[in-house]
């Protein structure tokens, strides 16, 4: 919303300077985003233009004689087709600093020679100024423009962008914010006077004007001119609107905007010759009408569309936009002038249907209140008298059915107020705030204030907005500062959040980097990596942002696959990325289900490229031993089962391995599957992924972990033994059958071996067996008793026998 | 006899002690050992030669003999300690490296910087008193709008543009979506418990918005609510000036002015002052010479959403806030542009 302070200055007084004024307004809720100042123009001044002659060398160019203002006489070309003797004009001397509409910059102007006659200056257009587009002619002032007078007096302005919340419609007009402007500097408003004389026909003789909806159209009301002349409309009007960001069009539309722009009220102009028997009937559209708006495009309309409607057709769709059936046009000479209260619900309803959010819709959609439908009525029809003459009707039309409800009325009392805010205010200081914000007050108690809210505000409904009142006026500085002195709640436990912290802790600790990347993708992305999206497929994006992505992601193996291969083409890596997220599970008619889950990715080279370390490439042993050691920091010791038969369809299915832990599954580890690694295309392979289910981690016995066992006090003995055992037992199986006996204090594998020296279909283990007891030193005797019956276990549960 | 034997006792002691100073190694220590210590040594034959003497001479020579023993391998232990001493800071002399070479490479992980803002936020609350809950990401319009007093039609649900979930219930409305706000957990939290009630929730959230340099379509934030008996905004602005302190340093001041949020009412949004410029270039890239940076929306709760979970209107009374953790980090850490936190690359993420 621009406010041009010029146009505001008419209705309050403003001696602070605009960035003061500016920062005022913010702290009290009408925020000004920006504070542009028209103006600058050294060496520019009002001129007259005394003489047009043609330019002796070109016919498009003439040459005036310019007179700014100190009895001198300059001689000027312009091209400019409307420049005439006679007229104020924007004059700029040479040493001007304007736009060069040539060379797109700011330039200083310099006395020129063009086509053999030198200029001594030049008359501006509006781009040349920088106070809009046009550039067709030069701006013409009015003719009292007083001659010689520095343009910057003359024209120059401040114009306050302000960025409005919803509830604050009043600000959206240019006396709400002098109102707003009244309150903060204690300064009174001069609302415009109205009076006009209605000496044309009663209105109801001319024109037939009902309302079949009021639920949807509170308050109609409409005047009558007739024999008006449609014309441009007079320069201050155009400058005006200009200024505040709309363009001027013929002058009866210019003052409906006008009158919305100073009132708030949108208003709508009706030709009445093109209205079938002057009848405007509001109602809902019937089924099948269709109505061509201004704008152009036919509308189908549907039954819950408030169209105003002559004796036949919709002629406009109410308070948004007219039909271009009863359009002004320059024939027009009997305007019927609309300003009515549309339901704010249905009216947001329908400009969302036709994506039709105009300067009206925006107003009605927030709720303007009825009681300004007549005085903005009868200020615009005062205007359109003004700027285009004719006679006005006598009386208006006025339908309000509620009419004699009386005006609302919110009562506020010092306890409620200091229960919100903390502080005493005196009720003599709390009449003065609403007064200065022109609300009318009755005391009802020592305690109570009774309010009565002006037409122009309609965010007023509740205590607690007087209260928001009373302390964005006085100030929230004014307001002490305590902290919290409430009894504390009892902390609500959150087990998922504290164990999703300390995984992030265990995975960073290890050497992975955590990655946060858009929840939402492509079916393309789920399908490349083997994700089965037929069926019940992902949760759909209904308004997607791209179709990149459109689907909530069930599985964060694409982003973590997208970001390995977006980073390897700006670093050399290792790669070791995790990310901590939740996975999306649609269910039926219900929320999806939000499974957290921890992903990550390794690959690239073992190291930073170093002269120290010999490098190899992250594999699947490197991401097993990155787990190993962050779920030990959880007191996790799982154990790594063959997921043959695909535990999942991106991964290598003789590489992947599911992470088991007290008998359930708390995540798998593998090396990607070839495929989907040929279509990341990644530069370095192996990938490495893993992911574990928080659900499952969560859900293990408590005390699974993290158990103090004693240090024993008595030395260990130590055993190295090679077994041979059949290719296809696991070294996990092995490992197992040794850890398991209670004398055995670690086992270490050591070596794996093939080949040569073994038989075909076996191959070797060795291992450092540790033996050790808690209550005493164990004999050599014993340990190689211990160590046989190991061995004739191994041999019978994995035909294990003992290398030569 | 026993004068002379005394005698030469002294003579071999002066001239072993001489003998041992000229000694730098451990070869010519053992030897000097042998020559005057060892079993065959000049001390010890001395010493044999007492069984010719009488016993009070004996005694005597004896008591000498031992002394100058003593005193012999006292000196030895000093001079064998001397020249490893000497030795090692010879060794230790000639081992040098190349310090400056570079050092073995040690890949560790870090968390994003998201995580670590958020995890400072809610640092700052749980001290006070407030607890972590969390909610879910894809929400029904009822929690995310309705209850948070923002009906259907609402203009104000402009504030947020929404991404709907493709799914049309029996009603033929389109009642899902992704939530654009952790607000909807004040009514979810509300409508379960009773007051008192002090909660944070972090989160993911989403808007249908595009993307530049202060916008992302995808962000977290951390909502706060506060609601008991005798809870004020005195209370909201103490509990708010303190997180800024905790986050920002203990110097920093705050502001506030007033701002609209549908589900509080009076609402604010806070400021704090500029820690970059603290209000002295009005070309501060940080506060663009406001002197003040915005960093938080909050409000008195709005007595619609408390009737809406059924709390007493007229004894409960509380306090909510709302803000973006990225914002913060972008303050806190001089990001130019929201886009890299989600953009994944390791140049950005291993800065933090």
């Amino acid at each position: 919303m621009l406010i041009p302070l010029s146009w505001l200055r008419e209705y309050v007084d403003i001696d602070l300077p605009p960035h003061e004024l500016a920062h005022r307004l913010t702290m009290a809720g009408v925020e000004v985003g920006e504070v542009t100042e028209l103006g600058g123009w050294e060496n520019c001044c009002v001129g007259e233009v005394l003489e047009v002659n043609p330019h002796p060398n070109a016919d498009s160019l003439q040459l005036c004689r310019v007179n700014p203002g100190d009895s001198t006489e300059m001689e000027v070309v312009c091209g400019a087709p409307n420049v005439a003797a006679g007229q104020r004009i924007c004059f700029a001397r040479v040493g001007a600093n304007l736009y060069n509409t040539h060379s797109g910059r700011h330039e200083t102007l310099k006395a020129a020679r063009i086509r053999g006659v030198v200029s001594e200056g030049m008359i501006c257009s509006e781009l040349e100024l920088g106070l809009g587009e046009g550039h067709e002619g030069i701006v013409v002032l009015p003719e009292d423009a007083p001659i010689g007078v520095p343009l910057d007096d003359y024209l120059g302005d401040t114009i306050l962008d302000l960025e409005i919340t919803p509830n604050r419609l009043d600000c959206f007009s240019i006396l709400g914010v002098a109102h707003e402007i009244g309150a903060l500097t204690g300064k009174k408003v001069r609302t415009p006077e109205v009076s006009y004389s209605e000496d044309g026909p009663p209105i109801d003789e001319e024109a037939c004007v009902s309302v079949a909806d009021p639920d949807l159209c509170r308050r109609y009301t409409a005047s009558l001119i007739q024999g008006l002349k449609i014309g441009p409309s007079p320069q201050w009007l155009q400058d005006r609107l200009a200024r505040a960001g709309l363009r001027p069009i013929s002058n009866v539309v210019d003052v409906t905007n006008y009158v919305m722009l100073e009132f708030n009220q949108p208003l709508h102009a009706f030709d009445l010759d093109k209205v079938r028997d002057k009848t405007i009937i509001v109602r809902r559209a019937a089924p099948g009408e269709t109505l061509e708006t201004l704008d152009g495009v036919p509308r189908e309309l549907n039954t819950e569309v408030l169209v105003i409607a002559d004796s036949r057709d919709p002629v406009g769709l109410g308070g948004v936009i007219g039909g271009a059936n009863s359009e002004i046009g320059p024939e027009t000479t009997s305007v019927l002038l609309e300003s009515a209260t549309f339901n704010s619900y249905n009216n947001r309803r329908t400009a969302d249907t036709y994506r039709l959010h105009t300067d009206a819709s925006q107003r009605f959609e927030k709720g303007l209140r009825p009681e300004l439908a007549p005085i903005a009525l009868r200020r615009a029809t005062q205007l359109i008298q003004q700027v285009a003459g004719g006679t006005i009707a006598r009386g208006i039309y006025d339908i309000y059915e509620d009419a004699d409800s009386p005006a609302p009325r919110v009562t506020m009392t010092l306890r409620r107020l200091k229960q919100i805010l903390g502080m005493d205010v005196r009720l003599e200081q709390v009449e003065e705030v609403f007064h200065s914000l022109e609300f009318q007050t009755e005391r009802v108690s020592d305690d109570a204030v009774s309010v009565t809210v002006p037409y122009w505000r309609s965010d007023i409904n509740i205590e607690e907005d007087l209260i928001e009142e009373v302390v964005r006026i006085i100030g929230y500085d004014n307001v002490p500062t305590t902290m919290l002195s409430t009894p504390i709640p009892y902390r609500q436990p959150v087990p998922m959040t504290e164990l999703r912290s300390r995984i992030r802790e265990a995975l960073a600790a290890v050497g992975l980097q955590e990655t946060i990347s858009y929840p939402v993708v492509s079916l393309e992305d789920l399908e490349k990596v083997n994700y089965d999206v037929k069926g019940f497929g992902p949760l759909r994006v209904a308004n997607p942002m791209s179709t990149e992505h459109d689907h909530m992601r069930p599985t964060l193996l694409p982003s973590l696959l997208d970001t390995l291969s977006y980073n390897e083409g700006y670093n050399e890596g290792p790669f070791r990325f995790f990310e901590q997220s939740r996975v999306f599970l649609p269910q039926v008619n219900q929320l999806p289900e939000e499974r957290e889950v921890v992903a990550g990715v390794i690959s690239g080279m073992r190291s930073e490229p170093s002269w120290l370390v010999d490098n190899g490439p992250l594999d699947f042993f490197d991401g097993k031993g990155m787990l190993t050691s962050a779920l030990a920091q959880l007191g996790l010791e799982p154990s790594w089962e063959p997921a043959e038969g695909g535990e999942n369809a991106a991964l290598h299915p003789g590489r992947t391995a599911r992470i088991m832990c007290s008998g359930s599954r708390i995540g798998v580890l593998g090396e990607l599957h070839p495929t989907v690694t040929e279509r990341y295309d990644l530069r370095y392979r192996p990938a490495t992924v893993f992911e574990l289910y928080m659900d499952a981690l969560l859900a293990l016995p408590a005390r699974s972990g993290r158990n103090f066992r004693s240090l024993t006090r008595f030395p260990s003995a130590h055993r190295d033994v090679a077994l041979v055992v059949p290719e296809d037992v696991p070294a996990g199986r092995v490992q197992e059958i040794l850890d398991r006996h209670r004398l055995v204090e670690r086992v270490e594998l050591f070596d794996v071996y093939t080949g040569e020296n073994l038989q075909a279909g076996a191959k070797s283990l060795a291992f450092h067996v540790y033996f050790q007891s808690p209550d005493r030193t164990l004999t050599a005797e014993e340990v190689n008793r211990t160590l046989d019956g190991l061995l004739r276990t191994l041999q019978r549960d994995v035909g294990a026998t003992l290398r030569d | 006899m026993s004068q002379s034997t005394a005698q030469s006792i002294e003579d071999l002691t002066q001239t072993a002690l001489t003998e041992l100073a000229q000694l730098d190694n451990p070869e010519a220590l053992e030897q000097w050992r042998v020559h005057y210590l060892g079993r065959r040594g000049g001390l010890t034959t001395i010493l044999r030669g007492l069984s010719q003497l009488d016993l009070e001479q004996r005694r005597e020579v004896g008591a000498l003999g031992n002394r100058a023993k003593s005193t012999l391998e006292e000196g030895l232990e000093r001079r064998g300690q001397e020249i490893s001493e000497a030795r090692l800071a010879q060794v230790a002399d000639l081992e040098r490296i190349d310090v400056t070479l570079p050092g073995r490479p040690i890949t560790t992980g870090r968390l994003h910087p998201t995580t670590q803002v958020l995890r400072e936020i809610t640092d700052a609350f749980v001290a006070m008193g407030f607890s972590i809950v969390e909610g879910p990401e894809i929400e029904w319009d009822h929690y995310n709008f309705e209850m948070l007093n923002i009906p259907q039609g609402h203009p104000a649900r402009d504030m947020w543009n929404t991404l709907w979930v493709d799914y049309v219930n029996e009603e033929g409305q389109r009642p899902m979506l992704l939530r654009t706000h952790t607000s909807p957990m004040q009514a979810r939290v509300m409508e379960s418990m009773e007051p008192p009630v002090r909660l944070v929730v972090p989160g993911k959230v989403y808007r249908y918005e595009a993307t530049d340099a202060t916008h992302e379509w995808h962000f977290h934030q951390v909502e706060g609510l506060a609601v008991d008996e005798g809870i004020t905004f005195a209370d909201l602005k103490g509990t708010l000036y303190e997180f800024a302190r905790q986050i920002f340093g203990a110097r920093r001041q705050v502001r506030f002015r007033c701002d609209y949020f549908p589900f509080v009412e009076p609402g604010v949004d806070m400021s704090i002052d500029c820690f970059s410029c603290e209000g002295t270039d009005s070309s501060c890239r940080i506060c663009r010479g406001s002197g003040w940076i915005e960093i938080l929306g909050a409000g008195m709760v709005h007595p619609y959403v408390l009737r809406a979970v059924g709390y007493d209107t007229e004894k409960y009374t509380g306090f909510a806030f709302g803000l973006g953790p990225e914002r913060i980090a972008m303050l806190k850490y001089g990001i130019d542009d929201i886009r890299h936190f989600y953009s994944n690359d390791l140049r950005f993420l291993r800065q933090f």
